[in-house]
């Protein structure tokens, strides 16, 4: 059984967000929304961490960063892109330091649309991640090594 | 009967540290569990299924294992085991001086784990899991002086068994005992060493280099740990009867409410006043209570 889609444990990371997809994230532990409900913990600590909630487009700044904490996260882990911004660059992406979405840095598993996106679409988007996350559990149950970049959504 | 080393030690005893073995992280999570779902409600929110703590605990067993350096995973296995062995002691009812020793020693090894890796958070948390050692030791010492003259023996069995409830000749050393609880229970205003929760500035303290496996360690040795607390507690009431027992029981499960509301209601202080108070905590009502005591033996007032 993969217990790790009944405690998945989040790390927020902001690429260069305009803060609107930040403040949704972080609404998302309010008692409104309450994702504890779900078993879900926000916490700072990449080893810790199962899913990466990354908002904001990557400049050429914060991509080691990034990758950095992309590497110190533990299998099985899922990455997460919310909103237009961490989905593609959004309306930064001609920008001449931006180098796009989430996924020119890192293997990007769920695509949460929207400008900025609604909790009700965050946490939609963590639970498809969810079925992902299961997925690789098993094969890290396994030992064979997780093929990176699979896309939900 | 079995003999070990000169002391008599009864089946029943064998078989009630067995069940402490086996039942200790189950009660101590179901707890956890109650814990979380009750901190949510009073924060107005749902909160997560009470089994919560199990399954946190099975999926870090499920993640890859991962270890900064291969010493301290072997100090957080080591102080795991010597807390199920302090609970051993405890629940066998072994000897109280045995029961200080060995947890201690748990909680030096995990002192230990966190300073095995270089990171400042770890250095940091381990250094305040020192200070809050250091606030909570000479409370329980005291605490076992005082079990000792009100029930005249060091042994668990003999003070739960017999004799008179000790609560009224220790009410100071329980007051004493409430208030480092919390240091123990590393709860709000007193968790410093790994903060309760995970998104602060210390990240999770002591614990921030620790995943998988052992990470889950820490979490069953911190459960083990809170049985055997709500255990010394119980010490206050328990004399043999029935009523006695389900008091002790019932003020055990009451006062981790109150540490719930505690938590929910207080910010952390900072590591001197913590040492501060609870020193003199202990001074005040741990010593007050300990001059009674042995004026009410020098008066042949108690046996």
């Amino acid at each position: 059984m993969a217990y790790v889609t009944k405690s998945p444990w989040v790390i927020h990371y902001d690429g260069s967000s305009c803060n609107g997809c930040d403040i949704e994230v972080l609404a998302c532990l309010t008692p409104m929304y309450d994702v504890e409900r779900f078993g879900i913990i926000n916490s700072g600590n990449p080893k810790h961490a199962d899913v990466l909630l990354i908002t904001g487009s990557v400049n050429e700044q914060n991509k080691p960063v990034v990758q950095q904490i992309y590497d110190e996260m533990l299998q099985p882990k899922v990455v997460v892109a919310i909103g237009a911004c961490a989905c593609t660059g959004g309306v930064f992406r001609e920008c001449y330091n931006i180098i796009g979405g989430a996924d020119q840095a890192i293997p990007v598993d769920v695509y949460v649309p929207g400008c900025a996106a609604r909790p009700e679409s965050i946490i939609d988007g963590v639970v498809k991640g969810l079925a992902v996350l299961a997925e690789k559990r098993e094969k890290v149950a396994k030992g064979e090594t997780v093929t990176e970049g699979e896309q939900a959504e | 009967m079995i003999s070990f080393y000169g002391s008599e030690i009864s089946y029943f005893q064998v078989i009630t540290a067995a069940v402490f073995v086996v039942c200790g992280p189950l009660v101590g999570g179901l707890i956890a569990g109650f814990d979380r779902k009750i901190t949510a409600r009073m924060q107005g929110r749902q909160g997560p299924p009470v089994l919560q703590p199990f399954y946190d605990v099975l999926k870090l067993m499920e993640k890859e294992p991962a270890t900064v350096r291969g010493s301290q995973d072997f100090y957080i296995m080591t102080s795991l085991i010597f807390c199920v062995i302090t609970g051993v002691f405890f629940f066998g009812g072994g000897n109280l001086l045995m029961v200080i020793f060995t947890l201690t020693t748990a909680d030096i090894l995990l002192v230990l784990g966190g300073f095995a890796s270089n990171s400042s958070y770890s250095q940091i948390g381990a250094e305040r899991e020192l200070v809050q050692l250091m606030s909570t030791e000479p409370m329980i010492i005291l605490l076992t002086i005082g079990l000792f003259l009100a029930k005249g023996s060091f042994g668990v069995a003999e003070i739960i068994s017999g004799g008179p409830v000790a609560f009224p000749y220790l009410a100071g050393l329980f007051i004493g005992v409430l208030y480092i609880f919390t240091i123990k229970l590393r709860k709000s205003p007193f968790d410093l060493s790994m903060s309760h929760h995970m998104h602060q500035e210390l990240v999770k303290g002591l614990t921030t280099e620790f995943s998988g496996r052992t990470l889950a360690a820490i979490e069953m040795m911190h459960w083990y740990e809170n049985v055997i607390f709500l255990g010394f507690i119980f010490l206050f009431f328990a004399n043999g009867t029935p009523l006695w027992w389900v008091l002790g029981i019932v003020v055990c499960l009451f006062l981790y409410f109150v540490e719930i509301l505690i938590d929910n209601t207080y910010a952390r202080m900072r590591w001197q006043f913590t040492l501060k108070s609870a020193w003199a905590v202990t001074i005040i009502f741990g010593g007050a209570n300990l001059l009674v005591l042995y004026y009410l033996h020098a008066s042949q007032l108690l046996s």
